[in-house]
C-alpha cells in the first residue's frame, strides 16, 4: 500500500533523560492522524524524530519500505508558529515558493511554472490577496494558512504539522482542517500534533496517544477511550459530557 | 571637488577608493545573513580572533591574508566544537575563544615589536593599501558575490526556517560553516580599511539599516551593499581630508546612515510610527 509509514521502537533522550520511549506504530495512506498527549509528553520530539531531525537512541522509521533519509522529498513539515522569526524580510508568496525548493535542488532557481504553482497553492488556502504582505503583518490564522500553502507546494505524500490550531481564528481552523481532510481523501498520510481534545473525533480518523511511552495508536473509535486517556493523562483527565482536559 | 581631483591624480587614493568600496559591498552582503541568523556576536568574534594570524604572518614574512584566514576558520570551528561538546552556551564559547585569540594576537604583535602596525591593524589605515591588498580584496569580493548568487536559495531557506531546510535534507551545518568562511574572508579583507575592532560595525550597521527599509531578503542584501559602500566612501573622504584613521570615520558614517533610516524609514521608522500612534489617539478622543 502506498504512503505507508512504520515506526519501530524509537526512543529519544536529551542529556540522559528519556523523552520518547520505545514507540512503535504503522499507518497507511489516507490517514489523518492526531498525535495527542499532555504537555511535555514528547509530541513535538516524536515528530522531529520521525523527520530525522533529532538523533534517536534506537529504532527505525520507514516510509514506503525505505529509511526516512532516502525519502525526504516526500515529506513536508509545518513548524509551530513560535519557532518562526516573523520579522524576517520575506513576503507571503516567497514563503510559499520555498515549498518548491526541495525538488529544484542546488543551482536551480524557481521558474515561472514554480511561481504559478506557489500562487495556486496560496489560492487553495484563500490567501492570494496577501501575496505581497510581509509575513509578520498577518494574523496567526493567516500565518498558519501560508505555511500550509508552503507544505502544499512541496507536493508531499507525508505531512507533519506541529500544533497548527494553537491561537488561530475559527475560520482559518476550518479552512485548514478541510484541506487536511481533502489530502487524506487523496491518499496522503498526515500527522498533526494536537492538544485540544474537544474536536478529536471530528478532525481525525486515527490517533496516537503518548506520554513519553505509547498509550495507544489506531482508529479514533478504538483508541479514544476514557480508560486509555486517563492512564496517559494520569488522573488529570475526565471524560465528562464532551471531551475536555480537567485542570 | 578637490577630492575628485586628488582621486584622479593619486594612485594610492585610487587603490584606497576601490578597496573601500569593495569592502563596503561585501560587508553589507555577508552582514545581511549574519544579522538575520543572529550571528552578530560571531562577526565580532571572528574579526578579533584573526589577530594572532596577522601576527604570525608578519613574523613569517608572508602576506597577512593567509595567516588571518587560517586562524579565523580555526576559531569558527573552535567555537562550534566547544558549543557542541559541552554545556557551555554559544555566546559564552564565542567569548572564550575570541578573547583568548585577541589577547594572544596582541602579545605576539608586541613580541614582534611592530607597535605601529598594531594601531593600523586595530583601527585601519585605508590610505596605506597596496596593490596586492587591493587585488586580494577584489578576489574576495568576487568569491563572496558568486557564493551568494549561487546559493541564495539555500541561504534564504536555512536562515528563515532551519527546520524545514533540514527536513528536506539540506546540510545546514555545511551552510553554517560556509558562512563562517565567507565571514572570515570578508573580515580579513576589511582589515586595512576599518581595522579589526570596527569590522563588526561594517557587518552589522549597513545590513541593519537595510533591514529597516525592506521586506525582501534580495533587496535587503542589495541595499546593505549600497549602504556599506556609501559609508566607506564617506569615511575615506573625511579621513583623507582631515588625516584621521579611516576605520572610526567609516563606522561613524555607517551609524549616521542607520540613524537616518531609524528615524525616517517609511514603515519601521521611529517618526513615522510616532505619527501613526498620535493619529490613532486623536482619532479615538
Amino acid at each position: 500500500m502506498a504512503n505507508k509509514i512504520s515506526v519501530k521502537n524509537i526512543s529519544v533522550s536529551y542529556v540522559d533523560k528519556e523523552v520518547v520511549k520505545n514507540i512503535s506504530f504503522t499507518f497507511d495512506g489516507g490517514s489523518l492522524i492526531g498525535i495527542l498527549g499532555p504537555n511535555g509528553a514528547g509530541k513535538s520530539t516524536l515528530v522531529k524524530a520521525m523527520l530525522g531531525l533529532v538523533p534517536t537512541q534506537s529504532g527505525e522509521i520507514e516510509i514506503d519500505g525505505q529509511p526516512i533519509h532516502k525519502q525526504r522529498k516526500k515529506i513536508a513539515y509545518v513548524p509551530q508558529r513560535s519557532n518562526i522569526d516573523w520579522d524576517f524580510p520575506i513576503i507571503v508568496k516567497e514563503t510559499v515558493l520555498l515549498g518548491t525548493y526541495p525538488k529544484l535542488g542546488l543551482f536551480h532557481r524557481p521558474k515561472k511554472t514554480d511561481k504559478e504553482w506557489a500562487m495556486a497553492c496560496l489560492e487553495k488556502v484563500g490567501m492570494q490577496d496577501y501575496a505581497k504582505s510581509q509575513i509578520g503583518e498577518l494574523s496567526g490564522g493567516q500565518q498558519q494558512r501560508v505555511f500550509l500553502a508552503r507544505a502544499l507546494a512541496q507536493n508531499a505524500d507525508f505531512l507533519f504539522l506541529d500544533e497548527p490550531f494553537v491561537g488561530i481564528d475559527v475560520a482559518s481552523e476550518e479552512i485548514i482542517i478541510n484541506i487536511l481532510k481533502g489530502l487524506k481523501n487523496e491518499g496522503k498520510t498526515i500527522f498533526v500534533v494536537h492538544h485540544d481534545l474537544a474536536k478529536v473525533k471530528d478532525y481525525f480518523n486515527e490517533i496516537i496517544i503518548i506520554n513519553k511511552e505509547l498509550y495507544g495508536a489506531g482508529s479514533v473509535t478504538a483508541v479514544f477511550k476514557e480508560e486509555i486517556m486517563k492512564k496517559a493523562y494520569q488522573t488529570k483527565f475526565q471524560m465528562a459530557g464532551g471531551l475536555e482536559v480537567g485542570v | 571637488m578637490q577630492f575628485i581631483q586628488d582621486l584622479l591624480n593619486y594612485e594610492f587614493l585610487q587603490k584606497a577608493f576601490v578597496t573601500s568600496i569593495v569592502v563596503g559591498i561585501i560587508c553589507g552582503i555577508v552582514g545581511s545573513f549574519i544579522i538575520l541568523r543572529g550571528m552578530a556576536l560571531m562577526g565580532d568574534a571572528i574579526s578579533h580572533a584573526i589577530l594572532p594570524g596577522v601576527a604570525i604572518s608578519y613574523m613569517l614574512g608572508i602576506n597577512y591574508f593567509y595567516g588571518a584566514v587560517a586562524i579565523g576558520i580555526l576559531a569558527a570551528f573552535g567555537i562550534g566544537f566547544i558549543d557542541q561538546h559541552s554545556r557551555i552556551k554559544t555566546d559564552s564559547s564565542i567569548g572564550i575563544v575570541f578573547s583568548a585569540a585577541f589577547a594572544l594576537g596582541i602579545v605576539l604583535i608586541t613580541a614582534a615589536q611592530s607597535a605601529t602596525d598594531l594601531t593600523q591593524i586595530l583601527f585601519g589605515n585605508v590610505l596605506s593599501v597596496r596593490s596586492t591588498d587591493m587585488w586580494m580584496t577584489i578576489i574576495v569580493g568576487i568569491i563572496v558575490i558568486a557564493a551568494v548568487l549561487l546559493f541564495f536559495k539555500e541561504l534564504l531557506v536555512s536562515s528563515f526556517d532551519v527546520t524545514m531546510a533540514q527536513a528536506y535534507g539540506l546540510k545546514t551545518r555545511i551552510i553554517h560553516y560556509g558562512i563562517m568562511i565567507l565571514l572570515t574572508l570578508v573580515t580579513v579583507a576589511s582589515l586595512q580599511t576599518v581595522g579589526v575592532i570596527l569590522v563588526v560595525a561594517m557587518l552589522i550597521t549597513p545590513a541593519s539599516t537595510a533591514y529597516l527599509l525592506t521586506n525582501r531578503l534580495s533587496i535587503m542584501v542589495i541595499l546593505a551593499a549600497f549602504f556599506g559602500a556609501l559609508a566607506s566612501v564617506i569615511g575615506l573622504y573625511i579621513s583623507f581630508l582631515h588625516n584621521m584613521p579611516s576605520g572610526p570615520i567609516i563606522a561613524l558614517a555607517a551609524t549616521g546612515i542607520f540613524i537616518l533610516a531609524f528615524l525616517f524609514a517609511p514603515k519601521q521608522g521611529l517618526i513615522w510610527r510616532m505619527l501613526k500612534t498620535m493619529r490613532s489617539r486623536t482619532a479615538k478622543s
